[in-house]
């Protein structure tokens, strides 16, 4: 964009204008379709979970570690950075700079909340002897459970950088696109946790 | 890029950002209602199992459509409906992989009793 | 754990001569290469104007290049399968031990699907499709660059295993339990693992960026259904794509934390079920043979139509029945393991699915002769791989559909019928569809013509190479034999065995008169020069453009209101307008952080073979550092200003007038 451009060419600003819009849009719905390759890839190991969760191997089965009042203080964190984000979006397409990093603050503490409590609980369980080399159900649970966990890791790094960002440039353009993708992504990961706690958590404690 | 904000400065009324919020709140209240009824549902074995996982399997499918409601914004609008259209495509794929998967396995499983 | 991991100089195969032969020539041919670019010095423009690009047609060249390497990686393999089989009759032991012979045939498969095939479609895709809609480039042009190093670093992955350590024993699906730790130690399975992993994301990624481009980069007019037929195919393979890698990402991953940290997915002990590996592999890998076979069909739609100087008969039966048969593959996986002894129901269900997609395919063969019938066939090279598809392709397709019977299957599952059906699907689909690709863009990406005469003369080699090598293998797989054998033991195949090699060496003669045929074309360049842009009076908009087309593509963007576009523009004395203004045209610069990237990716993905935890670190997080200075590059982006695009409009058409 720092390319000069003949002052004179009105046409082209109004193009160029256009094009930006454009851009936008074309980055926010590849974004989405990244993402539901990334349903699907979560759908694999769902569907891995479900033919595995009653393999054992004489070891323990969901009914014997799964602890519900945990899970539902996670479930707690998550839900409520996902409308926390959901304020930081509103504010930032307002181009309020404070409010907008107020919110990704918050979003970002209750989203290492949920981390933090998911990492003592794998390390509780691996500390017991019930770690992922124990049985096919483990593995799976592991696996599926660590992989959501790893995606909201990334989301938590990425919104750090944004809060950089955002702190450093203001909210331009491109912030707010990226904002947007983050808000796409962070309320993805939600939906997967509906499902994890759903098929996992509930289904297993049954 | 950043030199060309002025031309997105969208002029949001206050009304505007009530009616944002209040749409989150709105899927957050129902959210938390959805998350409420399975949970207590299982801890409390309130009802027979048959039941309970009726009630676990539906709320968790409602609960999804409002978050891909309220927090994803998906709708069938003219902008809207490709995203729409997208997820739904790959809901049925995700519905024919994993159902097959599982069918295919169990089957399986099940002569080799 | 040492400083270089598993990795030490006892990983070079110095014992094995071929090898360390096919080593050194590569190495020679390598140097060479080098030595012509220093001599030339075309350093700066290799990396400028190529490596670094973000323009699609260049990206596309660069893809094709890849393929047509791969294709002579692939191919030496497949005639080393043939000539051991061939000499290792009557107790001799053949010139091939068996772990040698192994990697052999694994490799072969790896590379011919995921290195050759899959390179050369995306690479006609990233040629063509967006000219045929009117766009200027694709919707993400920088991450298009990236896909294309991903899929490159796979390449290097699999190639470097030649020389360093050895490649997987396990056939090119990789069965579990002989793909675990316990039975496969080696670092084959994870050369296997990372090659596919790493070219796999770089594929998905060409999947969302496609359908981003056709969905919110056509031209003004063009709706969906009158995108080219081409663009159609593709664009239902980069769903099936988007819909599919994902599920080999995700199996691939459960087998390496198998192999790497002691999981239990798919071993014997721990309660792993080794058939659900199996079951995930092949949900992608039947969607995946259509992902190959789809672009093809719409190459043989564009160049029936072209030559025949008719409109497609059935365009839209044309569009729902690629629809069709891409939601269908989606739901027929199991056919490749009926064996696995699912209930009756379960195979009966995929089986009957698997016939259901004989219907749309030949609604497609239906429509292509209608086309052709009253029409004026012009038989050029494009048009015989086209014809010799549609017999070939027939073949392949109705032997299939005996194999979707499971009781049949269950004779012919892994035997030689089997190896017989699906190269005769894949080459006589999909490989001779980029054939017929190849031979009809080839002036349009190049700007001259291949030369007719070895064109035609590599086809017929090809083709009846094709029946001479395969023909046999069906008789083969009826008398018994199973593929993947070493050598063999019984005298009544001989026969059959020594025709079908026979028939790999007419093919070999095919390939070499192929790239003959390259070089005396560029040889003759200037003798067969496209100066119109449009040799053959095509339909589409690509041939609106110049022949190589301008690098922006469209100096204004069509108009667009029919199927045909180009057709429709020069009936009704639209096309080849000269224009008193031209607009500034935005564009994106070239940027090396594609590469970049993926050299820190392939570092990785070594390291992670190796088990060299700090290189991997040093791979992943370089590759993440310039992820983010690109990130944070305002400088990715130009104008074209008027006057450069009125001098390059005026010279083009300058040249059509005289043309």
């Amino acid at each position: 964009m720092s390319v000069a451009i003949p002052a004179d060419l009105e046409v082209a600003h109004a193009e160029e204008h256009h094009e930006h819009h454009d851009t936008g849009g074309n980055t926010l719905f590849g974004f989405w379709l990244y993402l539901m390759t990334d349903c699907i890839l979560f759908a694999s190991v769902f569907a891995t979970y479900a033919v595995l969760y009653m393999n054992t191997d004489g070891g323990v089965s969901g009914k014997d570690i799964f602890e519900l009042d945990f899970v539902l203080i996670e479930t707690a964190a998550l839900l409520l950075s996902s409308i926390t984000y959901g304020f930081a979006l509103i504010f930032a397409k307002r181009h309020n700079k404070a409010a907008t990093l107020t919110w990704l603050a918050i979003t970002f503490a209750l989203g290492c909340v949920f981390i933090g409590m998911e990492v003592y609980e794998f390390h509780h369980l691996i500390e017991h002897g019930n770690g992922p080399q124990r049985s096919a159900f483990l593995s799976s649970f592991f696996t599926l459970v660590g992989m959501h966990g790893l995606h909201v890791t990334a989301g938590l790094i990425w919104m750090a950088i944004m809060m950089i960002e955002v702190a450093k440039t203001g909210l331009g353009n491109r912030s707010i696109t990226r904002l947007s993708c983050l808000s796409l992504f962070w309320h993805f990961l939600d939906i997967v946790w509906i499902c994890v706690f759903t098929v996992v958590y509930l289904l297993g404690a049954l | 890029m950043g030199a060309h904000t002025h031309s997105h400065d969208h002029s949001h009324g206050a009304d505007d950002l009530a009616a944002s919020i209040k749409s989150y709140l709105v899927g957050f209240v129902l959210s938390v209602v959805l998350t409420a009824i399975p949970f207590w549902a299982v801890m409390t074995h309130h009802f027979e199992q048959s039941t309970t996982l009726a009630i676990v399997v539906v709320t968790a499918l409602v609960q999804i459509l409002v978050h891909l409601k309220y927090f994803l914004h998906l709708d069938f609008s003219k902008e809207g409906k490709i995203n729409t259209f997208s997820f739904l495509f790959t809901a049925l794929i995700i519905v024919m992989v994993v159902g097959l998967s599982v069918w295919i396995i169990l089957e399986a499983n099940a002569l080799m009793m | 754990m040492s400083f270089l991991g598993k990795l030490s100089l006892d990983a070079i195969p110095y014992h094995e001569p071929i090898i360390m032969v096919t080593l050194a020539v590569v190495a020679v041919i390598g140097l060479y290469v080098a030595a012509l670019i220093t001599k030339h010095k075309k350093w700066g423009v290799l990396w400028h104007d190529w490596l670094t690009s973000v323009d699609h047609k260049r990206l596309g060249i660069m893809y094709i290049v890849l393929a047509f390497i791969m294709l002579i990686r692939g191919f030496s393999d497949a005639i080393m399968m043939r000539t051991q089989q061939a000499l290792a009759t009557n107790g001799a032991a053949g010139y091939l031990p068996p772990e040698h012979y192994d990697q052999i045939f694994t490799a072969h498969g790896v590379i011919m699907i995921i290195f050759m095939a899959m390179p050369f479609m995306i690479g006609l895709m990233n040629l063509v499709l967006p000219l045929q809609i009117g766009a200027r480039d694709v919707a993400f042009p920088f991450l298009n660059n990236l896909s294309f190093w991903l899929t490159a670093s796979g390449a290097v992955l699999i190639n470097i295993s030649l020389g360093l350590g050895e490649f997987a024993r396990t056939g090119w699906v990789a069965y579990p339990p002989l793909s675990e730790l316990a039975y496969s130690p080696g670092v084959g399975v994870d050369y296997y693992i990372w090659a596919l992993q790493i070219s796999g994301i770089g594929t998905t990624l060409t999947g969302v960026n496609f359908i981003a481009t056709v969905l919110k980069m056509r031209a003004p007019g063009m709706k969906l259904m009158q995108m080219p037929i081409f663009t159609w195919t593709c664009t239902w393979a980069n769903i099936l794509i988007v819909a599919s890698f994902p599920i080999l990402t995700a199996v691939l991953a459960l087998l390496t934390l198998d192999r790497y940290m002691g999981f239990h997915f798919f071993t014997n002990d721990g309660g792993g079920n080794a058939m659900m590996y199996i079951n995930l592999f092949w949900a992608w890998g039947h969607p995946e043979v259509y992902i190959l076979i789809l672009p093809a069909f719409g190459i043989f739609s564009d160049v029936i139509s072209t030559f025949t100087s008719k409109r497609l008969f059935g365009y839209s039966s044309m569009v729902w029945a690629s629809g069709a048969i891409s939601i269908l593959g989606f739901i027929v996986w199991l056919h490749h393991f009926f064996t696995m002894g699912s209930s009756a129901n379960v195979n009966a269900f995929f089986g009957v699915m698997t016939m259901v997609i004989a219907v749309p395919t030949g609604v497609k063969l239906f429509n292509w002769l209608f086309t052709i019938y009253r029409g004026r066939l012009r038989l050029t090279v494009p048009v015989l791989w086209t014809l010799g598809f549609m017999v070939t392709f027939t073949i392949g397709g109705m032997t299939g559909v005996l194999l979707a019977v499971p009781g049949a299957d269950y004779v012919l599952h892994n035997s030689l019928f089997l190896i017989a059906h699906f190269h005769n699907t894949i080459i006589g689909g999909a490989v001779f569809g980029y054939l017929a690709g190849f031979a009809y863009w080839f002036p349009k990406a190049t700007g001259f013509h291949l030369n007719e005469r070895l064109g035609k003369a590599s086809f017929w080699c090809w083709q009846i190479g094709f029946y001479v090598a395969f023909m046999p293998l069906y008789v083969l797989g009826f008398m018994g034999m199973t593929r993947r054998i070493n050598h063999i033991d019984n005298p009544a195949w001989n026969m059959w065995i020594y025709i079908a090699a026979v028939g790999a060496c007419i093919i070999m003669v095919g390939i070499i008169l192929q790239f003959v045929q390259l070089y005396v074309s560029i040889r003759d360049r200037d003798q067969n020069r496209d100066t119109t842009g449009d040799p053959w009076n095509g339909h589409t908009l690509e041939w609106s453009t110049a022949s190589p087309p301008q690098f922006y593509n469209f100096a204004k963007l069509p108009q667009v209101s029919d199927i045909d576009a180009f057709t429709d523009a020069k009936e009704k004395g639209t096309a080849y307008q000269r224009l008193k203004h031209y607009q500034p045209i935005h564009m994106p610069k070239n940027t090396p952080s594609g590469i970049l990237m993926a050299l820190g990716i392939t570092a990785a993905g070594f390291a992670a073979i190796w088990h060299i935890l700090w290189l991997a670190i040093v791979g992943m997080v370089g590759a993440f550092i310039v992820f983010l200075f690109r990130a944070y590059n305002n400088d990715v982006d130009y104008y074209v200003q008027p006057d450069e695009v009125a001098r390059i409009e005026n010279a083009h058409l300058n040249n059509v007038v005289r043309g």
